[in-house]
């Protein structure tokens, strides 16, 4: 059998003016939203825990861009941006992490479980590559009902330590199933760093087990990503068969909310942060002549706007009723 | 075994037929496959092979590679691909070569299967069908002979349901593919070969109700499975010794017809709850409990008994394999000392 070469992923066009602009403006969209649960957080208007993804934009965005309405994203605990990245409303998620019944799951999910099915993502995931066999068996769905979609499957470099990672990408591979496998590699699986974990550290060399192409890109390039994304996505509906495509990226901020960042040296995170992919984008988009300054202050305006009206949905939204806690356990709430 | 041919009737008037608890298996899937294109089957060496049991023989060759899968021996990642399918408006039916082989596929059924309906705010559907051949009497040991059942009717999002006869065997898994959410079949491996009249059309048994199978008066006796024949050969050697025993099939662990079991525990007074699974923390104690906590509880004439496996993994030598789960004649004997000592 042919081994099919990273070469095949890296030929997408660029996307033009107008899908530069969605891009950017998606990624500061998720930016700000990040921001803002940390911040609703911090004061207490939101329980739990939460995976910020900040630092992570352009990894979601450059793989949903060229996504359609019935494509589907299976996500992970670090799942706000592929939502946001896939056209979800962030007034509902707002409301979902603020637990309201408005929320995308009526506030029986919080940040790990935000989904929107209706809108083709399947679910962030709070386990470990959870999300990695049911990406395979919704593009084995698609397959059967002569669909011309795809499924996006994000996950983690920790993910792919995981025996769910070898299965979902061995049974994708051998149906030539219309799935792509993006690996986020932020370096660190929450303490443990790729070199202590990976006796191969190079997540794309590992296509080669699963008869399907694998690319290692600059997770901070929006421009690398949606390449490979485009070619994979393309690949996949063409009836091609799977990708897997690795985006070398980096979380800015630790890896929940207990993180003390022991386990990684305040330089790194420094060099890091001079490699944001929000502002390369901007400079790009300048340099290029697609957006000015001005065009991006306009859309920094738009978003913000776009946050504190979501913040007001959510703040304002009912409380799920206490009565209700066994509903939806089954269909017509039946329980044993 | 020879007890199972007189306990099932059809519907009025139905052509029934005698036939085997594997081929009303067989039957039932097919008839999905042929009913509704979303249905489709996946799991070990279920194509040519014709599964372990040979439930699934020649589906294959009917509804070919694309709609009866032979996954690669990688049961998590099946039980993942079958979610997602599910998800993604398939219907699959997933078997386990033995049930045994599902703990390797916990996560996808427990974290995933589930909880998604409920995780989504009941905005997601799983109609995911796991079967899974169970139980022990054929040899095969520890890893292969095991009743898990209890552990997945401790968990909310699924159904559990066991069915003790052809005639259930076919109408319980039809429904469960008609069934928006995960339920998972129980089915003994020892009765495969027994047969029964089974309506030759497509029929539904209702998933929570449990039956009675033969109606008695001085004592309920809740079986599961394989223990359903058990139940009714002891049933008939105490009708020797002068005593009327009623025999409920469970057929349902979840939801449970607590509704059927207070009832008849009213009539007779006294309850012996029997099952294959190990006793400790078993669907037993759910019964009894159920029992304790309800009216029922101010009629019973003597204490509740449980009998289940042995605390042990199934052993191999025939003689502890016997010993390790309820026959006929602990059974006899437990319903026995019930109604003639009240203890």
């Amino acid at each position: 059998m042919d081994q099919p070469t990273a070469d095949t992923l890296t030929q997408a066009p660029p996307p033009d003016a107008a899908r530069q602009r969605e891009a950017l403006r998606r990624m500061l969209l998720i930016r700000r939203f990040e921001e803002a649960a940390e911040e609703a957080y911090m004061r207490g208007a939101i329980h739990g825990t939460m995976h910020l993804s900040i630092g992570q934009e352009a990894s979601a965005v450059g793989a949903c861009l060229d996504l359609e309405t019935g494509d589907y994203i299976t996500s992970t605990h670090r799942g706000h941006g592929h939502c946001i990245a896939k056209g979800a409303d962030v007034a509902r998620m707002f409301a979902e992490f603020f637990g309201r019944e408005t929320g995308y799951c009526r506030g029986r999910g919080g940040s790990m479980h935000i989904a929107d099915i209706a809108g083709g993502n399947l679910g962030a995931n709070g386990i470990v590559g959870g999300g990695l066999p049911i990406a395979t068996g919704a593009a084995l769905a698609i397959r059967q009902q002569r669909r011309a979609a795809v499924v996006m499957c994000f996950f983690g470099d920790g993910a792919v330590n995981e025996g769910a990672f070898h299965e979902a990408l061995n049974m994708a591979g051998l149906w030539k199933l219309p799935v792509i496998f993006v690996c986020e590699n932020n370096k660190y699986g929450m303490s443990v760093s790729t070199e202590r974990s990976m006796a191969v550290p190079r997540v794309a060399e590992r296509a080669r087990a699963y008869g399907m192409p694998g690319v290692r890109v600059d997770g901070n390039d929006l421009f690398a990503v949606h390449r490979a994304a485009g070619a994979a996505i393309a690949r996949a509906r063409a009836g091609g068969g799977p990708s897997l495509i690795e985006a070398e990226t980096y979380r800015l901020r630790g890896h929940s909310r207990s993180d003390r960042n022991r386990y990684r040296s305040k330089e790194e995170i420094e060099h890091w942060r001079g490699l944001d992919p929000i502002p390369r984008l901007e400079r790009a988009m300048r340099d290029a002549g697609v957006l000015d300054a001005a065009g991006i202050a306009a859309l920094r305006a738009e978003v913000e706007a776009e946050i504190a009206a979501a913040i007001a949905f959510a703040e304002g939204s009912p409380v799920p009723d206490p009565g209700e806690v066994t509903r939806d356990v089954y269909e017509g709430g039946i329980a044993a | 075994m020879n007890a199972i041919v007189s306990i099932d009737t059809g519907p009025e008037g139905a052509a029934c037929r005698d036939i085997s608890y594997a081929d009303a298996i067989h039957e039932a899937l097919r008839s999905a496959l042929e009913a509704d294109e979303r249905v489709f089957l996946l799991g070990e060496d279920i194509g040519v092979y014709g599964g372990a049991f040979q439930v699934t023989r020649d589906l294959v060759h009917r509804f070919g590679e694309g709609r009866v899968i032979d996954t690669p021996i990688a049961e998590l990642g099946a039980a993942g691909v079958a979610v997602g399918a599910a998800l993604a408006g398939s219907r699959p039916v997933l078997e386990f070569q033995f049930s045994d082989f599902a703990t390797l596929a916990m996560e996808q059924i427990v974290n995933q299967a589930a909880k998604l309906r409920y995780m989504l705010g009941g905005n997601a559907s799983v109609p995911l069908v796991i079967r899974m051949p169970a139980g022990a009497g054929t040899g095969a040991a520890a890893q292969h002979s095991q009743s898990l059942e209890a552990w997945f009717a401790h968990v909310p999002g699924l159904k559990v349901v066991q069915p003790a006869t052809p005639h259930d065997a076919k109408g319980l898994l039809l429904a469960a593919i008609d069934d928006p959410d995960p339920v998972v079949i129980f089915e003994h491996k020892l009765l495969y070969k027994t047969t029964g009249p089974v309506p030759a059309e497509a029929y539904r048994v209702p998933i929570g109700k449990a039956a009675i199978r033969r109606p008695g008066r001085d004592i309920t006796i809740v079986a599961t499975g394989i223990m359903v024949h058990r139940a009714l050969e002891a049933a008939e050697r105490l009708a020797g010794r002068g005593h009327d025993a009623e025999v409920i099939d469970l057929r349902s662990l979840r939801p449970l017809d607590t509704a059927t079991l207070i009832d008849s525990v009213t009539r007779t007074t006294r309850l012996l709850c029997v099952h294959e699974s190990v006793k400790m923390l078993g669907i037993g104690a759910e019964i009894s409990a159920a029992i304790a906590e309800s009216a029922a509880f101010d009629r019973l004439d003597a204490p509740i008994r449980r009998l289940g496996g042995a605390d042990c993994p199934i052993p191999y030598a025939p003689g502890l394999e016997r010993a390790a789960v309820p026959q006929v004649e602990d059974i006899e004997a437990a319903a026995a000392r019930l109604i003639e000592r009240g203890e």
